[in-house]
């Protein structure tokens, strides 16, 4: 049994699932699993973390935390780490966690492994998976030195365990000092989008140039919203001015690895498959049967698009009557 | 202003990966290499910074093989003044690459801003820049697509998830890593590149620098080209079929709706 710490994600009093998808593995391998919240005022989220399975919550609060910075940030998770002393620290692979976890790393001379998609624990041991090459391979790590391990991982790459809402936790604080910080953030200018992030929906559902314009996405959006997904595009259709490049997925955009991916009207040119190629089941809509997209797609649909995607936010309907 | 921009040097997106012989790394041979291409986007805004403030320099590192020069002098050709060539094993880490880049970074005289790309599209770590970032002392802000400057102030617009952006605050000197809208870069002229080929580049070595493969952190091992996908199964029928069909095996065989 190791003793390993989970910094558990938060944007306006909002945690992230995928830090939880951590808490639960770290949990059901039987480690002692401690939980760390830094923010204002958020002790309130310390339950949520026990349900999901934190042996010990522990919050790092001031009002210099309300918004997310590297150099405040770091400052309170390092001293989380000093006052907790884990055998590993882990996180998941957001903005904040790939921003935060370097710096950490640095401060504490740890070994860091990034962007990991497998994870597990062997006899106290931290065991990961990560890809590299745009997906085209996957490595063991292996960590060299005795240093501290530290790593982040993918979104849905483990799954949710299901929480166990008559677990409480008893919150412990600690306190950072965070004067001369240098860093100043000035404002957080918030997206409009209603649908989940593409790196975070467990369903995301592209599209690529083949929708012909922006106003024909709206039958992805259709589709979409009927099962909670995200609505994500290829580069061709970012380029070409149907989405905006926060949609994008593949090399010069998002990297997700939900558990649906359905990709409609895109041919799978090399750059996109490296943002999507991990997703757990993987659909093709294509009217071309030889496009590259069938090759790595579990059901294969050739036809057109306008015509499926209309007849799947029918099928999907029912599926949720 | 005293500028610099770390490149990587990494295969190019369409190269086919062969993997070597103990499965540590990826063969090399037959490999087309280029500059990240994030990092790009770092070289181009030193550039533009450059071009507005006279008397500045804008100087590229590299750490890596010998192999890294070729990257150097395509960004001594887009229009950089200097470049160090940093001695780094092909196997180092982020750990090790970035106590590199730092020790050679502590040799310059004085240092206002130092640009990256977010990360490299060979291992996509996206580590390097934070972790020098702190090796050096100063603040990093990641995911940048856009800059305002005001003398040594830098308004910097970060991405984040759900299209919403951070505006963040930094004076220099500061560690910045770039993204895709940060600018546009240039390609570099013919007459350039015939220039750049002439240029200097300094070569530093580890040993000048006081670091060594004891700074390396973690190995890779076992790598794997993923396994070969089965085939997918096939959906006939019209599209109201095919929707019917698909649902049904998403539902009950897939279990991901």
């Amino acid at each position: 049994m190791a003793k390993i710490l989970v910094y558990v994600e938060q944007r306006d009093g909002k945690t992230k699932k995928a830090s939880f998808e951590l808490v639960g593995a770290s949990a059901a391998a039987g480690n002692e699993t401690h939980a760390v919240l830094i923010g204002d005022a958020v002790t309130a989220l310390a339950a949520e973390c026990a349900h999901y399975g934190a042996t010990k919550v522990h919050v790092v609060q001031d009002a210099q935390l309300k918004y997310y910075s590297n150099e405040a940030y770091s400052k309170a998770l390092s001293q989380a780490i000093k006052t907790i002393s884990p055998d590993a620290v882990l996180a998941a692979h957001t903005p904040i966690g790939k921003d935060l976890l370097p710096t950490v790393a640095a401060l504490h001379d740890g070994a860091l492994a990034t962007d990991c998609t497998a994870l597990s624990f062997s006899g106290g041991k931290l065991t990961l998976k990560r890809p590299m090459y745009s997906g085209k391979v996957i490595a063991d790590v292996e960590f060299t030195g005795t240093s501290l391990a530290m790593a982040t991982v993918r979104a849905n790459s483990i799954g949710l365990p299901k929480p166990d809402t008559s677990k409480t936790a008893d919150p412990s604080q600690i306190s950072v000092d965070l004067s001369g910080l240098k860093t100043k953030i000035l404002e957080v200018v918030k997206g409009n989008s209603a649908r989940p992030d593409v790196t975070e929906a467990a369903i995301v559902i592209s599209g690529g140039r083949s929708l012909k314009s922006a106003e024909n996405f709206k039958i992805i959006e259709d589709a979409a919203d009927v099962i909670g997904a995200a609505v994500g595009a290829s580069r061709a259709a970012v380029d070409a001015g149907y989405r905006p490049h926060r949609d994008q997925v593949g090399q010069t955009g998002k990297v997700v690895s939900p558990a649906l991916y359905i990709a409609c009207g895109i041919s799978g040119a090399i750059q996109h498959l490296a943002g999507m190629r991990t997703s757990k089941v993987i659909v093709a809509i294509n009217t071309d049967p030889q496009a590259p997209i069938f090759q790595v797609a579990d059901y294969g649909i050739v036809g057109d698009l306008f015509q499926v995607v209309p007849a799947l936010t029918a099928e999907f309907k029912k599926l949720k009557e | 202003m005293n500028l610099y921009v770390c490149i990587k040097q990494v295969p190019d997106t369409e190269t086919k990966i062969k993997l070597n012989a103990d499965q540590t790394g990826i063969d090399p041979g037959g490999i087309k290499w280029i500059m990240s291409p994030y990092d790009e986007y770092g070289v181009e805004e030193a550039l533009r910074i450059k071009e507005k403030n006279a008397g500045s320099t804008v100087t590229v590192v590299s750490a890596g093989p010998d192999r890294v020069v070729d990257s150097l002098r395509t960004a001594l050709a887009m229009g950089a003044d200097n470049a160090i060539h940093v001695e780094l094993p092909e196997t180092a880490d982020s750990a090790f690459a970035a106590k590199a880049l730092a020790a050679a970074l502590k040799k310059e005289a004085k240092v206002d801003l130092v640009f990256f790309g977010k990360e490299a599209i060979d291992d996509g770590a996206a580590q390097v820049p934070q972790l020098v970032a702190a090796h050096l002392g100063i603040p990093s802000v990641t995911v940048v697509v856009g800059i305002e400057y005001a003398g040594s102030t830098l308004k910097c617009k970060r991405e984040i998830e759900g299209g919403s952006f951070e505006m963040v605050e930094v004076t220099a000197p500061a560690v910045i890593a770039g993204s895709k809208g940060l600018n546009d870069p240039r390609y570099a002229t013919l007459p350039n590149i015939m220039k750049a080929k002439k240029k200097e580049v300094k070569a530093l070595k580890l040993a000048d620098l006081g670091v060594s493969a004891s700074d390396q952190k973690i190995k890779y091992k076992n790598l794997q080209l993923p396994p070969p996908k089965q085939a997918g199964k096939k959906i006939d029928g019209d599209a109201a079929a095919q929707a019917k069909a698909l649902v049904q095996a998403l539902h009950t065989e897939a279990k991901v709706i």
